[in-house]
């Protein structure tokens, strides 16, 4: 699968896939990278060490110092795929160095397959 | 690169105006390239949000140690609210390891050149855009009051865009920085009697979900007071609603008047003021989201007038506010009576998590973040009920 680079990178990691939107602020816990929102599809999983696939991020502006927080916790993704990626979560991978790669189909991608992401060219493939 | 930059643009993007302005201009460009800008403009007045550390954690007070080392403002940046008062944190209760933390990151702000203002209100002292500047705000009442009510241009920016904004001067052209994102996608027609901060606020929640993200054009309103408007900026992108509103016959903005109408009738607005209330009694009660105006300190000081409270109170307002309501005597009244005055901070950024198990507010907004963000119980009343229910009246 072919999309756009939002910030690049290269790993290899097993996907956690969400087929709602994600509101880091609030939604995520930035010391266990446990996911806190009530009901939630994802409530109780850690996104730590995976690669984090969801549609779109929502909620706060704050969520991008979550995700940083996750970062320098050890706690972060290690990389996130979405759909459409939107301000909260593009800043975050930015400021946080998270490969980043949006414009994929998330439908596509089961949960637990192993992915490789090579966010400088914006390509997700089966590994 | 899509986007086209001048030559001063890519000095700061390749490092030559030092390692915060780069990362800015990093941010900045991968911004405008996600949105399909054309390029970079020059913005006037930036807001910060992202400035409580119980939001930062000890990882985004980095960031901005980071930032502050060699980055400075270029242009007027103005504060949101910290995590407690500034100068009377104890009163509030505030831990005092907290409190230093909270100290350092305005201490990181202020290297940056940036005023502490600390007000979700910073068009209530001195940052007041004009009509049409493109401007860099984050908070979202503060952006959505921008957009609608002074017919500035912003989108809603986070804390590292906002300061990416001030350490360069520009933002990406995208979004609502152009006139044909600023047009309104449907028509709210109100049929409900809706004449204060409070029903402002329920008039945002319900609209704000019809939105899911669109701008309406709201007609059937014959007067909004800055009050009024405050409130809705702030519950209409809360509840979902895009950072921006018309309001037919009192917005400066123009638009085309879409085909899509939405009636809001007197049932909609009561329903959505019941589902604020899920609560008995209140043991926290809080006034000033967004941060009061004058007028309502004055309005707050006469109803307080000569009581005393019997329920922890606070009165969120923005320094300079609370300066002039020192010198028309009302802070005095006000304190008098046991409730307490927060500058700098509120219910939503302080850490009050656990302190308390339910609130009453006059906020829409206050309300989402009481439940969301503390899990309290909430009563939504007028301000004149919040301050009955506060000397148990």
């Amino acid at each position: 699968m072919k999309g756009r680079k939002i910030f690049g990178g290269k790993v290899e990691g097993e996907a956690l896939v969400s087929k709602e939107g994600i509101s880091f602020y609030g939604g995520v816990d930035p010391d266990t990278g446990v996911v806190t929102e009530k009901g939630h599809p994802l409530e109780g999983q850690s996104v730590s060490g995976k690669v984090l696939v969801f549609p779109v991020g929502k909620g706060s502006t704050v969520g991008s110092y979550t995700i940083y927080r996750l970062k320098k916790n050890g706690k972060a993704p290690l990389a996130i795929i979405n759909k459409e990626c939107e301000t909260v979560v593009a800043v975050g991978a930015i400021i946080s160095e998270i490969p980043c790669v949006d414009q994929i189909d998330t439908d596509k991608i089961k949960a637990g397959e192993k992915l490789r992401i090579n966010a400088d060219e914006g390509t997700v493939e089966h590994a | 690169m899509i986007m086209e930059l001048t030559q001063e643009q890519k000095d700061m993007l390749e490092g030559r105006h030092g390692n915060a302005v780069k990362k800015s201009m990093s941010i900045l460009v991968a911004l405008g390239e996600i949105f399909g800008a054309k390029g970079l403009i020059p913005v006037t007045s930036v807001q910060i949000s992202g400035v409580s550390y119980d939001n930062l954690g000890d990882a985004g007070l980095e960031f901005l140690d980071e930032m502050a080392k060699d980055g400075k403002t270029r242009i007027k940046t103005t504060l949101n609210p910290a995590g407690m008062d500034m100068e009377n944190w104890k009163a509030l209760g505030i831990d005092p390891e907290f409190a230093r933390k909270q100290k350092m990151v305005i201490e990181a702000f202020e290297k940056m050149g940036v005023e502490a203002t600390c007000t979700c209100t910073p068009y209530f002292i001195g940052n007041k855009p004009n009509f049409g500047d493109h401007i860099a705000w984050g908070e979202s009442s503060a952006v959505t009051y921008a957009n609608s009510v002074l017919g500035a241009k912003t989108n809603k920016e986070g804390g590292p865009s906002s300061i990416a904004s001030a350490l360069t001067g520009f933002t990406a052209e995208y979004g609502l920085h152009l006139d044909e994102n600023r047009q309104a996608h449907f028509v709210a027609e109100v049929r409900a009697k809706v004449d204060n901060p409070m029903l402002f606020g329920a008039l945002g929640n319900v609209i704000g979900r019809v939105a899911k993200g669109r701008i309406p054009l709201i007609t059937g309103i014959e007067k909004a007071t800055t009050e009024d408007l405050k409130a809705l900026s702030a519950s209409i992108v809360t509840y979902g609603g895009a950072p921006m509103f018309h309001i037919e016959g009192i917005t400066p903005n123009k638009t085309e008047v879409p085909k899509e109408r939405v009636a809001v009738e007197q049932e909609d607005i009561d329903n959505a003021v019941k589902e604020m209330n899920d609560a008995e009694d209140a043991e926290f009660i809080f006034l000033g989201c967004p941060h009061c105006s004058i007028k309502e300190m004055e309005k707050i000081a006469e109803l307080l007038n000569g009581k005393n409270v019997k329920k922890e109170l606070w009165i969120g307002v923005a320094r300079p506010i609370k300066r002039i309501a020192d010198e028309k005597g009302y802070s005095k009244i006000i304190e008098v009576s046991g409730a307490k005055i927060a500058c700098d901070t509120c219910h939503v950024v302080a850490p009050l998590k656990g302190r308390f198990t339910s609130i009453a507010t006059n906020s829409a907004k206050g309300i989402f973040y009481g439940r969301g963000k503390n899990n309290f119980k909430t009563i939504f009343r007028t301000l004149e009920d919040c301050i009955k229910l506060a000397v148990g009246e």
